[in-house]
């Protein structure tokens, strides 16, 4: 992953490419509930966006720009899927029910928000947060043991 | 005829001895300079004994006492205790010769042996065996029969540091645990044929019991515990080993005690028992062949305690052929032999532990006139060997008994059929016993205290003991003398209770020494002349053990069963535990596919039914052709990376196949995961080494293909039948209908997940996350360590 660091054409699309492909993990994210697609796909998606930031430019480079630590995003995403099912207790209900309803909100007019979505997000950032930990743990060692 | 006074009595008896052990853990020291601890332990079966004998004189009138305490009363298991003559008997054995063990231990035991452990044992030994022989119900009296195996191991092994003591208290324990597991499965097949756990409930059922297709399994299987422990044949084998005990557990365990606690089982349970053939022709004839064996052994062994010991086994079958012959005069005789051999052979294992303390050897070979160095102990030493051979004068008890024995042995109760024509061989065969016992207890006496002394090959200077030491075995030659010239003396008030108590109904039986010119007097003097001509020309008939024990003897079946059942296990799991992974998963499916296969054929699970199948369209049957071609091409790639990205054709046309099923998410999941599991790979095989051509042997590759094969054909058709056999409404109506309505979704998919089935979901990303974490860890914590290998 290191030796791509002359590829201009390679670094250059991908800096048009991951906004699309993050655009199109965020959407497909919030078009989980009435189409194709949900935290799982998106999660994926978002992964494999960093992934190729991570091809383009380096292990190096992208630490500095995305100074995250994916096994906090991991354990967050646990945290929230788990709170939400949590959550229901406040409203005297079984663990994990949800509820929904249309709200009218300013920029987005009328929309439709559910707890479900909330649980999503959990599940979005569990799996960005565990792609990422698999892929930069194999490739940092990869790195490590070829010094 | 019974008292229950609901009293728990002799609960309180029983858990004396265990409460002294507890207390007697509590001292701290275990070497004090000035004080001996036995001298407080021989307090605790003293008063047991006297406790006992209180108890005498309502029993001897035909009045058992019993006890009794809920244990666990939800299984009809009840701490129920009961006194009568025979465990009357038994109790008085077991505390009267406690105390005298106790007391000759004190002064053979030294003070730098490690005497609290010695002391706790040998109480915990007597309490087991007291509530084995009160016990009326099965289970307990079973407990305290394991009680008695295990403190008698400790009390074998209690020299812990000797090879020998470990290997007879390992072979004792295996023997004698093996004889009591299999009574406690006898015990509870009576507990199932009769419904009751009481051993009196049990006898009153008799009639039933007999006509249950149970009866012989169950005796069967009870006298096998009874034999282990009484040490019959072939089970004798661990007794002579057992003799690296300290003596005084010899002298109490080993003769006067626990080997007879399955005479005492047999007795127990004789009124149950009695009337069967088998019963009698097992008992009786077992006993028997006890009896020559162990008396003809006896005259081969050159250990004083070998001796003693080989003696007991053959009189033990003595006492149990008694019980077996089953007619009054036989249990009469049995319970008379019972008492004497206790006095015999307590007195007689004290005497070689007095010669082997003061000379320092048991060798007979090396032993020899010792009758100048220890008079006193020569004079016990004459009385206790001529009563066991026999010796026809009125002083020694052991006449008495071998004379009702003869007398028992010619008047048989056999019941019909085979016994019947066995029961004349038995004169023959008791004969043959007590003239091999006469000659090893001639043997005994003669080589230990008459003939030469061999002064340089003992260790020490042989004296007299010193006196306390003398007393016990005196006590017990007391009995010996005073129960031969009296025979009567404990008839009424012990002896008839307990025969009594065996046969059901009161026995009365007078015991004379001279009953006229009969023949059980002929045969104790044909026992007599031919004993003693065998002990005079012993030496020119002596190489007959080099052949008739020869490579048959007991121990060596032992040795060879178990190191054929060592060898045999080793073996085996070395067979199928190789280490091979594979192996184990041709193992593993190989079952999988056997069970489910004959599960299916057994229960009729396998169904065909073209019923409700869509048409096959073009698109979806060239993609699963191009899935099967790759699936078959991938076992034939030659390289790895080949491997995965040809098994990458199957997973793409996986999603291929959603797609064309109508399934999106699961398409753009499948496309992503197939995706990233390549790269996954791909990032791993850069570690690995070169793949090496496949080395297996044809026949192997031919079993595997075969294996999976099976594997593949059974679950296609178990897929085939499940789909074939539909019993319910499927439940994704509910699922399309309410997804808006109650979810709040269109992607029913998506619903399902994160709504009506969100736990699932929750776990799963966990399982991700753990994955995730574990991955991390693995990789890291490799590279600290091998970083901090290079430091």
């Amino acid at each position: 992953m290191e030796r791509s660091s002359n590829d201009l054409i390679l670094k250059t699309t991908t800096n048009i490419i991951v906004f699309i492909i993050l655009a199109f993990s965020v959407n497909s994210f919030f078009s989980g509930h009435n189409a194709p697609g949900g935290g799982f796909i998106g999660g994926l998606m978002g992964a494999g966006a960093i992934v190729l930031l991570y091809l383009a430019y380096g292990i190096g480079p992208i630490n500095r720009v995305i100074p995250v630590n994916y096994r906090i995003v991991l354990a967050a995403g646990l945290l929230i899927a788990f709170l939400t099912g949590i959550g229901s207790f406040v409203f005297g209900v079984p663990f994990l029910s949800h509820s929904f309803g249309h709200f009218h909100l300013p920029l987005l007019g009328d929309t439709e928000l559910a707890t479900a979505m909330l649980f999503d997000l959990g599940v979005y950032l569990t799996v960005l947060g565990v792609t990422m930990t698999i892929i930069l743990s194999i490739a940092e060692d990869d790195g490590d043991t070829s010094d | 005829m019974t008292l229950e006074g609901g009293t728990d009595l002799f609960l309180y008896y029983i858990a004396l001895p265990f409460i002294a052990a507890l207390l007697l853990s509590l001292f701290s020291r275990p070497h004090s300079k000035t004080f001996h601890p036995g001298w407080l332990v021989a307090i605790i079966p003293f008063v047991l004994f006297i406790l006992f004998l209180t108890h005498s004189s309502g029993i001897s009138e035909g009045q058992p006492l019993a006890s009794l305490t809920n244990w666990i009363p939800s299984m009809g298991i009840q701490l129920s205790f009961y006194l009568d003559g025979l465990s009357l008997l038994f109790t008085l054995l077991i505390t009267g010769i406690g105390f005298l063990v106790v007391l000759y231990s004190i002064f053979y035991l030294s003070k730098k042996e490690n005497l609290i452990h010695f002391y706790i044992y040998l109480l915990l030994f007597m309490g087991s065996m007291l509530g084995l022989v009160m016990s009326d119900n099965l289970f307990v009296l079973y407990t305290f029969w394991e009680f008695t195996s295990i403190s008698s191991f400790l009390l074998i092994g209690f020299w812990s540091h000797r090879a020998r003591s470990v290997y007879g208290a390992l072979k004792s324990m295996m023997i004698t645990v093996f004889g009591g597991l299999s009574m406690l499965g006898g015990f509870l097949l009576l507990w199932i044929a009769t419904d009751t756990t009481s051993i009196r409930e049990i006898i009153s059922q008799k009639e039933e019991l007999m006509a249950s297709p149970l009866f012989t399994a169950i005796l069967l299987l009870v006298l096998v515990g009874a034999f282990t422990k009484s040490a019959q044949f072939p089970f004798h084998t661990w007794l002579p080993d057992a003799m690296e005990a300290p003596t005084p557990v010899s002298a109490y365990l080993h003769s006067a005690t626990m080997v007879k606690a399955g005479i005492y089982l047999v007795a127990r349970l004789s009124l149950l028992f009695t009337g069967s053939d088998l019963f009698f022709l097992c008992v009786s004839g077992f006993g028997l062949v006890t009896l020559c064996w162990g008396s003809f052994m006896a005259v081969r062994q050159t250990d004083l305690k070998g001796i003693l010991a080989f003696s007991t086994i053959s009189q033990l079958g003595m006492i149990m052929a008694m019980l077996g012959f089953g007619s009054e005069a036989a249990i009469f005789a049995a319970v008379f032999h019972i008492f004497n051999h206790a006095t015999i052979k307590g007195s007689l294992f004290m005497v070689a532990g007095i010669v082997d303390h003061e000379t320092g050897t048991r060798d007979i070979r090396k032993l020899g006139g010792l009758m100048t160095f220890m008079p006193i102990t020569a004079t016990l030493a004459f009385f206790g060997t001529f009563s066991m051979a026999g010796f026809p004068l009125p002083i020694f008890n052991g006449f008495l008994s071998k004379e009702m024995f003869f007398d028992a042995s010619l008047q048989t109760a056999a019941p019909s059929g085979l016994a019947e024509q066995a029961a004349p061989f038995f004169p023959y065969l008791a004969v043959l016993g007590s003239i091999f016992t006469f000659v090893y207890s001639m043997y005994l006496f003669f080589g230990t205290f008459r003939g030469k002394v061999q002064l340089d090959r003992l260790e020490k200077k042989p004296h007299e003991a010193p006196f306390g030491m003398l007393i016990p075995p005196f006590l017990l030659v007391c009995f010996i003398v005073v129960i031969g010239v009296l025979p009567n003396l404990i008839n009424e008030c012990l002896l008839a209770p307990a025969a009594g108590a065996i046969a059901g109904n009161p026995i009365q039986i007078h015991v004379a020494f001279w009953h006229g010119i009969k023949l059980p007097l002929i045969m104790s003097l044909i026992v007599v002349a031919a004993g003693a001509l065998l002990s005079l020309f012993k030496r020119y008939w002596e190489n007959i053990f080099l052949y008739l024990p020869g490579k048959l003897s007991a121990d060596k079946a032992y040795q060879a069963l178990l190191n054929s059942l060592l060898r045999g296990a080793k073996k085996t799991t070395s067979s199928y535990m190789t280490g091979s992974l594979s192996l184990y998963l041709a193992i593993l499916v190989l079952f999988l596919v056997c069970v489910t296969a004959g599960m299916m054929a057994a229960t009729g699970g396998f169904a065909f039914s073209t019923a409700g199948l869509s048409p096959v369209k073009w698109p979806e049957a060239i993609t699963g052709f191009s899935m099967l071609i790759a699936a078959v091409a991938t076992i034939f790639m030659k390289r790895r990376i080949a491997a995965v990205i040809v098994i990458g054709v199957v997973g793409y046309g996986l999603a291929l196949l959603f797609v064309l099923f109508r399934a999106p998410d699961l398409a753009l999941t499948q496309l992503i995961i197939e995706t990233v599991t390549v790269v996954l790979f791909l990032l791993c095989f850069s570690h690995l080494p070169v793949m090496k051509p496949d080395s297996k042997p044809l026949r192997s590759k031919v079993a595997d293909v075969l294996i999976s094969l099976s594997a593949g054909t059974l679950v296609t058709l178990v897929a085939i039948s499940s789909h074939s056999s539909k019993w319910f409404q499927p439940i994704s109506d509910y699922f399309v209908k309410t997804s808006y309505s109650l979810g709040g979704g269109k992607n029913i998919v998506n619903v399902i997940l994160v709504d009506f089935r969100g736990l699932d979901t929750m776990f799963e990303i966990t399982v991700l996350g753990l994955a995730a974490l574990g991955i991390y860890g693995m990789i890291k914590i490799r590279l600290r360590k091998k970083g901090g290998m290079e430091q």
